[in-house]
Parts: structure tokens; sequence; C-alpha cells
């Protein structure tokens, strides 16, 4: 549904991305994760046709965002980061402006502006002018104006930025109900979002693509080492020594001291699982074996490694021109 | 075609932001200002002639008081257009809405359509309340309606060039106040162009009351319908309009 080849955009002599390539299928739902300044908003631009790559091209539902906007725009249902809207406007008014612009035939608009008002929790505020509501509720008329006259692709650029705890979680269950039909890309920071909602994960580092894969298997192939938390009911300097000895072992952190109950980190290399060598040593000695706990590697972990990573090998920081 | 809604959302902007009110209003209320002290001098003027029978050959109502009525609201149309327009382009890109309407599936010239129309339609509004005036004045004179008539076309195709030289200006910058100067500068030089034609040699002089926005439009204040006059603001404005388009459409060029 959408292809993006070898794409690059300068802003003057700052390269914002550069040789971007990806490809989204029909009814999946891509997250695009990157820290700040890494370049996913100049993407989303310009698959929304807001403005043109330097090279490179980017086709959605088969047409080229460059020679064939129309198209595209006619598909594609766009949130800008900031949330731009006539805040003079109200809320209903609004939306059945931009379904009239967006080609929603008079018949049907007023009932399609209604749904999408139900479906984005906004049906309350119809009458209220949009430059009055707080933040959460203007990126809810903002994901509403994207979804008015039911396009076949979104692009959202932070859809739940704002929002409160129980409204992030129906915005992203709404999100995650337009898939199947629907061809979803966002772009977050919360990287719990991405493995809730997304199918697969681009992560892009200084306009640069780093990693592409489903949030598991990414988590999977890139955690080096595997963790175990263990509670153990016994003389800590002797369990940190013991625990240290075992076959497998990599490290061992001594976490907390509570009433003389140790709670250790231990780390193990990925394809050695220790743990029954682990309870049994424990309990040989005649210790108390109170927790064992494997501890897989997050999402966020793994982000912050390639991130850091190739802010290892790349000196130059991300806002000097190159 | 998709001109209207933007239409209609200019129009509903127009009024909800106030400006429509604040222009319409002082443009009646100067407009109005002028017509009564032009009629109170020209009332004078013929009680004096009822003693001089000399003066009252050249006199009468239209040229009396409806040419320097048409020549007075074109100033204060030269300095009230640019607030029309100033926001139609800069207000989008300085709050960002212009991401989302370059977004939707809407050609830049259906966009600039729609603004442009918002505009000039507000500028006829405003134009047809001041037949208030002439409809006083027939009622106790005898009015020559044709230079009425051509004055009010040559009014409205003058207008129509302020307003898309202003619609160019905003096209250019996120600033309204930028937009509305510029407006005001450009109007101005055009409209004092003419001026120094007298001494500035047969050729430029010729070629610089050509620009000048006021020499063309003496005829149609005048009851003369000039071709040329109609072809100089008809080409004046499709050439802003043309500008303007291009303007737009250069955030898509490739850079
Ligand atoms: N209009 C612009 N002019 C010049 N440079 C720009 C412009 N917009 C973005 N940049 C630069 O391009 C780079 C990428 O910016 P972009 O907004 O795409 O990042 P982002 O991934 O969306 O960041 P964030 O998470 O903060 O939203 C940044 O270095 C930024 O400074
Ligand atoms: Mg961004």
């Amino acid at each position: 549904m959408i292809q993006v080849e070898h794409l690059t955009k300068h802003y003057g002599p700052v390269a914002a991305i550069q040789d971007v390539s990806f490809s989204v299928e029909k009814g999946e739902i891509v997250g695009f994760l990157g820290p700040n300044g890494a370049g996913k908003t100049t993407t989303m631009r310009i698959l929304a046709c807001f403005m043109p790559a330097s090279a490179g091209t980017a086709r959605v539902a088969g047409y080229d965002v460059f020679s064939q906007s129309l198209e595209v725009r006619r598909r594609t249902g766009y949130l800008p980061e900031h949330v731009p809207l006539y805040s003079e406007m109200p809320v209903a008014a609004y939306l059945d402006f931009v379904a009239e612009v967006k080609g929603v035939p008079r018949a049907g608009r007023k009932r399609r502006v209604a749904e999408v008002m139900e479906r984005c929790l906004i049906a309350d505020v119809g009458h209220r002018l949009v430059g009055r509501l707080s933040k959460g509720y203007r990126q809810r008329v903002g994901l509403a104006q994207a979804l008015v006259n039911d396009p076949e692709v979104l692009v959202l650029d932070e859809p739940t930025i704002g929002l409160d705890p129980k409204q992030i979680i129906e915005i992203r269950s709404l999100i995650k109900s337009l898939a199947g039909q629907r061809t979803v890309i966002l772009s977050t920071h919360i990287l719990p979002e991405v493995s809730m909602i997304c199918s697969r994960v681009i992560i892009i580092n200084q306009g640069q693509i780093v990693a592409v894969d489903s949030p598991e298997t990414l988590t999977a192939r890139l955690s080096q080492s595997e963790r175990i938390q263990v509670q153990v009911d016994g003389p800590p300097g002797a369990v940190l020594a013991e625990l240290r000895r075992l076959p497998g072992v990599l490290a061992v952190d001594q976490k907390a001291l509570v009433n003389g109950i140790g709670t250790f980190l231990v780390e193990s290399a990925r394809d050695r699982d220790v743990r029954r060598d682990l309870s049994r040593a424990v309990v040989g000695r005649g210790w108390g074996l109170l927790e064992l706990r494997g501890i897989g590697m997050t999402l966020e972990d793994i982000f912050i490694r390639l991130v850091t990573e190739e802010q290892a090998t790349t000196p130059a920081g991300d806002e000097t021109p190159a | 075609m998709r001109t209207w809604p933007i239409f209609k959302k200019e129009i509903r902007l127009y009024f909800t932001s106030a400006v429509a009110y604040v222009v319409f209003t002082i443009f009646l209320l100067i407009s109005g200002y002028f017509f009564y002290s032009i009629f109170a001098f020209f009332n004078l003027m013929s009680m004096q002639s009822a003693m001089n029978p000399a003066l009252a050959r050249d006199l009468n109502v239209t040229e009396g008081v409806m040419r320097p009525l048409f020549s007075n609201i074109s100033v204060v149309m030269l300095l009230l257009m640019p607030i029309l327009t100033m926001r139609l382009f800069a207000e989008e890109k300085k709050s960002g809405t212009i991401e989302l309407l370059l977004t939707y599936p809407v050609r830049d010239g259906e966009v600039l359509l729609g603004k442009y129309a918002a505009a000039a339609v507000l500028y006829l509004a405003m134009l047809g309340a001041t037949a208030l005036y002439p409809g006083i004045l027939a009622s106790f004179a005898r009015l020559e309606w044709g230079p009425l008539l051509t004055g009010y076309l040559g009014l409205v195709l003058m207008g129509s060039t302020f307003l898309a030289i202003g619609v160019l200006a905003s096209s250019l910058t996120e600033n309204q106040i930028v937009a509305a100067v510029a407006t005001f500068g450009v109007l101005l030089i055009f409209w004092v162009i003419g001026w120094s034609a007298d001494f500035a040699g047969p050729v430029w002089g010729k070629l610089l009351s050509h620009l000048s926005l006021l020499e063309h439009f003496d005829g149609f204040a005048k009851g003369v319908i000039d071709t040329k006059d109609v072809i100089y603001y008809v080409n004046f404005t499709i050439l802003c309009l043309f500008l303007t388009l291009r303007s737009l459409e250069s955030n898509r060029w490739r850079g």
C-alpha cells in the first residue's frame, strides 16, 4: 500500500532523512519510531503530499506522491504533529467543512460527520469552538478530520500525544479497530504503544532507518542476553558468590536487600537457560528461593540500544549540518 | 469543484474574526461622511449658482457629487482592501492549517479561487451598501444613470485588482501585518506612479500613466468605458492571481 524508495529530504544543507526505504502492506499498522529530530515528521509530510522529497520516490495506493498527488490525497487521512485546526470554527461545522472538501457526497455527509464524531468520542463537543477545546479533545478532532472521508491510508503523526491514560487506551483501540480495512502508519515516542497496536515497527535515527521488523522478533533478535530476577533468603555475600559461580551466568547484580532477603538480577547468555541450575544450587545450599522470574528485554531497551549504537558510530550530532 | 466549501469557510471566518464587521463599518462610515460633505458642498454651490447663472451651467449632480464620491471611495479602498486580504493565506501559514488544507484533495487553484471569491463577495457587498447614497440623491435630484453605472463598474474592476494584489502578498508571507503593509505599498506605488508621467519624457510618461491604477479609473468615473482600461484591470488581476498560484505551487516543487 505504501512503498517508499530511497527517500531523501534536505532542508538547505541539513539532510532530515537520507535514503529511507520501506514498504507497508495493506491492512497493516506500522509504528514509526525514533528520537526527536530523527525525521519522522518529515517522512510523514512527504507521504501526505504536504511537501516533496529532494530525491527518491514514495507511492501510496499505487500513486506517486509527487506526480499523482491528488489521487494520493483522495485516499489518505493525515493527522499532523501539531494538529493545526481552524480554532474559530465549531467542531461539527469544521468537520462538515472537511468532509465537503474531501468530497463526501452531500446526501450522507451529516450522518458521516455524526458517525465519526461518535467514533472519536467528540459527539458531546460538537457545538464548541475548536480553539476552546483542551489538548486531548483537539487531538481527537484532528483524528476525526483524518477519518471523515473513510480513507484507505492513515498517516498519523503522534496521535496519542497529550491524551489522558483512559483516552490513550480508547484511541489506541480505535486505531486498532481501523486495521484490517485500512493501512495505518503512525509515529510515536511511547514504546509500549507500538508493541500494543503495531504489527511492525520502523526505527529511524538521524534520518536513516536502523531496523524494520515486528516488535516481538525485534526484541528477540536484538536482545543479546537473558535476564532473570531472583529473590533468595540467605546470606547475601554467599548467595552472590554462589550465583556468580554458575555456568552460563555473565553477571549478577544485587538490587535490594530487605529483611535479609536479597533481590538479584542475573544476566546470562541468550541461548543458555540457567534457571534450572540456579534453583538447584540455591535449594541445595538450604536457602529459600522466594522468586524466580525471567525479564525479557523491552522494546525500550532495544530502542535505546539501536539509537545509541548508531550515535556511537556516527559522530555528528543530528542538528548540525552534514 | 471544491471551491464552494472553501468559499463558505472563508466567509464564515471573515465574520467570526470580526474583520468583516470592522472593514464594513469603517467603509460605510467614511464613505457616508464623504457623501455627506460632498453633497453639502454641492448644495452650497447650487444655492450660490441660483444667484449666479454663470455657475449653474457646469452644475449637475453626477459631476458634482458622484465623481468626487467615487474618487474618495477609491482612496478608502486603498486603505481597507489590504486588511481584507491580508489574512487569506498568511493566517493559514502562521497557524499551520495550510498543512492540512494542502493535503486535502483540492487543487491549489480551487483553494485560491475560493479565497479570492470570498474577499470579492465581501467587497461587492460593501459597494452594494454604498448604492444607498445615489439612492438618496435620486429621490430629490435627477441622476444620470450612465456615469453612475460605469463608475460602479470601474470600482468593481479596480477593487478586483486591489484584492488580487493583496492575495498575492498574503501568499508570500506568514505575517499578516507584512502582507497588509506590502499590499498597501504596492497599491500606493501604482496609484501615484502616474503623477511623474508629466515630467518623465514622452515614452516613459506614457508607460507610467498606463501603469497607474488611478488613471484607468478616470474614464469610468466620467462615464466612459474604454476597453483599454477594462483590459488593464483584468490583466493586472489575472497576473496577480497567476503569480499567487505559482507561489502556492512552489510548496510542491522539489527542493
Ligand atoms: N522546516 C524545516 N526547516 C529546516 N529544518 C527542518 C525543518 N523541519 C525539520 N527540520 C529538521 O529536520 C530534522 C528532522 O525533523 P523531523 O521534524 O522530521 O523530526 P521528528 O522525527 O518528527 O522529531 P520529533 O520526534 O521531535 O517530532 C531535524 O533535524 C529538524 O531540525
Ligand atoms: Mg515529529
